[in-house]
């Protein structure tokens, strides 16, 4: 049975706006290391009406947090759009299959598939961890089921098939190099929608990639989403550039961010924690601001990691509000 | 080979208790080549066992013996007589040698004094790294010759994760990325196009995954073996 989608995959608002072609605004929420419901009402509510939909990361860095499905859930019930996140770390294809039907009744419409941050990383490290599949098969995997009614073994879905609008991450800052922009054309042959990108803090080598991207023609096949990182403070950016594996961080923001405080006394934490702050935010637009005009960049996707207050001013400063409304 | 290394001291005294007569048997294939569990290593833990028991004021009579495979019946068997003089073994072999000595000898109880840790090579002098898996179904054929199920932090089949960074894996930089050796492979012999296939998932259920595994080769089996 064929779902009622009017022409769309998934018939999400991030789907329909990204056909009618206008420049999307995604950001994150992420789920509570408890089982408050009131930290993503409280986050959703932040973000309604400032983004077209919000990421809920699962597990992220392999912490344990609250289902990224139960979250969706709560965001929807505010008015946020999920976007659901699924790593490959946690769950084996049984698994996946199932927490994809169920999170697709529930009323999820889109879905980021991930490979998952390894377990080492978080504080769990001693768990074992799956990856029966890697997030280029699990991708076929949800293309599968939405388009031609089938789970992964073959069989088939009698009834509603779960038709996710389907994402994947890219790094293009990660290597080989070479290999990324081909890694992109995997994931657009295995049926990915939409792209997130992984935070964009060198745009001379994002610009590279995505010329390759283009010159492959890759753009007019998935829709691209430009990570947007803001900075926090000094302490962050270097904490970026020398520890988070994959990452590029230019001097130039390291800099800015230090030079954000100078003058401030290090006792005047207040007003060295709000010059940062408005620094990381002035960044972050400028930043969207550049990226917007680098062919083949469909959206932007603002990563303010337990900031989620900073991303109205950011897409406010960037021009971006009122969002767009598709019918 | 099997690579092993072993136990802690303290845990092996752990696992022996109050046994009193202890026989130490080492092996003289994998283990000894990785200097882990051989004659030479046996006699070691041997003698360091003696001492320890004796300083603890429980003494514990330890002799040892090597036999050149624990892995197989015909290596074992002659051991039997003299298992009758002891309680307990401490096998050096790896746990398929400690497996078939509890199965050839169920009377007498045999206890690991080794970790069994992976499929590899010595690298240089002093220096194991894993290589295979044993997953059953090889695809080093597609893989340049690299295992990414061995040898990649995610068992990746589609190339490398976001965490590929200088060459390296983002769970420890000691790790050489698995995705990006066998790109560089891949590019030395023009063969660039044959990564870019989506490879299908896996066929787990011939590793561990689908049960213990057994081949029964027919046109080995000896006659009078049922």
């Amino acid at each position: 049975m064929s779902n009622q989608t009017n022409g769309y995959k998934s018939g999400s608002n991030l789907e329909k706006l990204l056909r009618a072609g206008h420049f999307v605004v995604t950001a994150e929420i992420g789920p509570p290391q408890s089982a408050d419901p009131e930290v993503i009402r409280r986050k959703a509510r932040l973000l309604k009406g400032v983004v077209d939909a919000a990421n809920i990361t699962d597990n992220q860095t392999a912490i344990v947090r609250m289902s990224s499905i139960a979250s969706a859930v709560l965001a929807l019930q505010e008015g946020v759009e999920p976007i659901v996140q699924m790593t490959c770390r946690d769950r084996n294809r049984l698994a996946m299959q199932s927490d994809l039907l169920g999170a697709y009744a529930l009323g999820a419409r889109n879905l980021l598939c991930l490979t998952g941050d390894h377990q080492s990383f978080g504080n769990h490290p001693t768990a074992k961890n799956v990856h029966d599949l890697d997030s280029i098969q699990f991708i076929r995997m949800v293309r599968d089921m939405r388009d031609e009614g089938r789970f992964q073994c073959g069989d088939e879905i009698k009834g509603v098939r779960p038709a996710f609008f389907i994402g994947a991450a890219e790094n293009p800052f990660a290597d080989p190099f070479d290999f990324r922009p081909y890694r992109l054309a995997k994931k657009i042959a295995a049926g990915v929608d939409f792209i997130q990108t992984q935070i964009i803090l060198d745009i001379p080598r994002f610009r590279e990639f995505m010329k390759r991207v283009v010159d492959m023609g890759l753009h007019e096949k998935v829709y691209i989403l430009a990570g947007i990182g803001p900075l926090k403070s000094a302490g962050a950016a270097r904490y970026m550039r020398d520890k988070v594996p994959g990452m590029r961080v230019r001097e130039e923001y390291v800099e800015r961010m230090e030079a954000a405080v100078a003058g401030i006394p290090k006792e005047d934490k207040k007003a060295r924690k709000e010059a940062w702050e408005r620094e990381g935010i002035r960044i972050a637009i400028e930043q969207i601001q550049e990226i917007r005009e680098i062919p083949g960049v469909a959206g932007v996707h603002i990563m303010a990691i337990e900031w989620e207050e900073a991303v109205r001013p950011i897409v406010e400063g960037a021009g971006l509000l009122p969002r767009p409304v598709v019918e | 080979m099997i690579v092993g290394e072993q136990k802690p001291l303290e845990e092996i005294l752990s696992l022996l208790g109050n046994a009193r007569r202890v026989l130490v048997a080492g092996c003289g294939t994998c283990v000894t080549v990785c200097f882990a569990g051989g004659e030479k290593e046996a006699a070691i833990l041997a003698s360091a066992l003696r001492m320890k028991s004796q300083l603890e004021g429980r003494p514990m009579e330890v002799d040892e013996v090597t036999v050149q495979r624990q892995c197989e019946w015909e290596y074992i068997d002659p051991l039997a007589e003299r298992l009758k003089d002891y309680n307990v073994v401490l096998s050096l072999a790896c746990g398929i040698g400690v497996q078939a000595m509890n199965e050839r000898f169920p009377d007498v109880i045999t206890l690991p004094g080794l970790n069994t840790t992976f499929l590899g090579l010595p690298e240089e002098h002093g220096v194991w790294v894993e290589r295979c898996q044993a997953c059953g179904d090889c695809i080093l054929g597609v893989t340049f010759g690299i295992c990414p199920i061995a040898r990649c932090s995610k068992q990746l089949l589609n190339g490398p994760c976001g965490g590929s960074q200088n060459g390296v894996c983002e769970v420890n930089p000691d790790i050489p990325c698995a995705w990006q050796l066998i790109w560089e492979r891949a590019i030395k012999f023009g063969q660039v196009e044959r990564l870019l296939e989506v490879q299908p998932p896996k066929n787990w259920s011939r590793s561990r995954d689908g049960g213990p595994r057994k081949i029964v080769r027919e046109d080995l089996r000896l006659p009078e073996s049922e």
